[in-house]
């Protein structure tokens, strides 16, 4: 099931792969997401961080709300750069 | 953790990491690795993971020249996976003449070397990126050795190396204070213990100072804010790195498709702040458009920001201290994580009391001191 099951819908980042990351001794979300990409996606995880809490804190035994989170980052949504590079020109 | 060590890394990124794989393997049988956070979370883990070797001076050229054969070698040497080594290159574009002049001097010490960089005209740049704006160019410096690897996989990579050496590695355990007796380096004390050690490499990066002010001394090391982001993925379209000296800016495509941004804001004050900001994301935005405008169209997807732990010259600081035998530094300054194979294998030779690979007195802290500062022409 793990190497079918998508835990990062973005990422492509599977079940199998965060277990491998959890046997390589990740220990926390933050962790995970550097080797795994996991979360790193356009969305920046809003699906699959809740998943990957779940995978983690079923290993560790440690609580979901207890885990080092990554941090969401702007802009929450993918902005263009010629939007941005523009900004104030429409102002 | 073990109640004494061989020697005591201070710092999860990629020079502590570099520095205990080299240090175990150098027969240290008892290294451990002290980290506050995870591995990566301090400037490793935030830095746009560039390798260059187009430098001006001979140290650098040597560090980074090094830390790239190093790099290449490193899924055989350590057993490891894909650590996404790429020399796709540097393109190094100039608007203003004494720019390139300046960049044109660094070629015939790159050359010596062994370097292979070449002066370019804007029309032979477009040939190495066709949606490269030249309007104004006066040059461009193309360095093909040059590249990017990932700095997530190399890191880990290492830590695991020198775990199956021995080493013991221990995220989220802060250090908070270093003992000494009769003038030398005794104890690492943690909030998880304390570890007898004769050695100790400070790899703090930015965060240099708040361990030697744990000993009483100084060291010349400021947290410095760059702020950075990538966009969504794409096919491979850009190969190099461009770097502007006019705009202070890099613009580079990595393997996963997304394109990483960053420049160097002069007005940026010294100090710790991981925010990031509205600013940058506008600035970067029209320098990067101005360059290449056919990037209007791509979205970003975050910006964040990390630390150089600069020095005076911006130069790395490695090497003993005076005051205080058996501690010793692993900074790079702003450089750490291109040099950080160098630094480590250089560290573990110091402590192992060897001759080292590269002369690298000229990089004590006592350079400061004796007013002996280094100057590299060309950074961003």
């Amino acid at each position: 099931m793990g190497d079918t099951t998508y835990v990062c819908r973005c990422e492509d980042v599977t079940l199998a792969e965060v277990e491998q990351a959890l046997d390589d001794g990740a220990r926390t979300l933050e962790e995970v997401k550097r080797l795994t990409r996991c979360t790193m996606g356009p969305c920046q995880g809003r699906t699959c961080r809740h998943v990957l809490a779940q995978v983690i804190s079923r290993r560790t035994g440690v609580a979901p709300g207890e885990l080092d989170v990554p941090t969401y980052r702007a802009p929450v949504k993918p902005v263009k750069l010629g939007v941005i590079a523009d900004g104030e020109r429409d102002a | 953790m073990r109640k004494s060590a061989d020697a005591v890394v201070i710092g999860g990124g990629s020079i502590g990491c570099s520095a205990a794989y080299h240090l175990a393997k150098k027969g240290f049988r008892r290294v451990v690795l002290v980290e506050k956070r995870y591995l990566t979370s301090g400037s490793t883990g935030r830095c746009a993971a560039g390798i260059r070797q187009q430098w001006g001076t001979e140290m650098n050229c040597l560090l980074s020249r090094g830390s790239a054969a190093l790099f290449q070698a490193l899924p055989e040497e350590l057993g490891c996976g894909d650590v996404e080594f790429r020399q796709s290159g540097y393109l190094l574009v100039t608007y203003e003449e004494s720019q390139a002049r300046m960049l044109e001097e660094n070629l015939e010490l790159q050359h010596r070397l062994g370097i292979g960089s070449r002066k370019l005209s804007p029309q032979e740049a477009r040939e190495v990126v066709p949606f490269l704006r030249t309007e104004g160019m006066v040059a461009a410096f193309f360095g093909p050795e040059d590249g990017h690897i990932n700095p997530f996989k190399a890191t880990f990579a290492y830590a695991r190396a020198a775990r199956r050496l021995g080493a013991e590695i221990h995220p989220y355990t802060t250090v908070t204070g270093l003992k000494t007796a009769a003038g030398r380096i005794a104890a690492v004390e943690t909030d998880r213990g304390t570890v007898e050690t004769p050695l100790v490499v400070n790899a703090t990066g930015p965060y240099a100072k708040t361990i030697g002010a744990m000993l009483g001394l100084y060291h010349p090391v400021e947290p410095e804010r760059h702020q950075i982001l990538i966009t969504e993925p794409m096919e491979p379209t850009l190969g190099p790195l461009v770097m502007s000296f006019h705009h202070d800016s890099y613009c580079q495509q990595v393997p996963h498709g997304g394109f990483i941004m960053g420049y160097g804001n002069p007005n940026e004050p010294k100090g710790f702040n991981y925010a990031h900001d509205w600013r940058f994301l506008e600035d970067i935005a029209r320098k990067i458009t101005d360059q290449m405008p056919v990037l209007r169209d791509l979205r970003v997807v975050r910006q964040w920001a990390g630390h150089y732990g600069i020095s005076p010259d911006a130069q790395p600081i490695l090497g003993p201290i005076p005051e205080v035998e058996g501690y010793y530094l692993a900074l790079g300054c702003g450089k750490g994580f291109m040099l950080s194979p160098m630094i480590g294998r250089l560290t573990a030779e110091l402590l192992a009391g060897e001759e080292t690979s590269l002369p690298i007195e000229a990089l004590s802290v006592e350079r400061f001191d004796r007013g002996e500062l280094i100057v590299e022409p060309a950074v961003v």
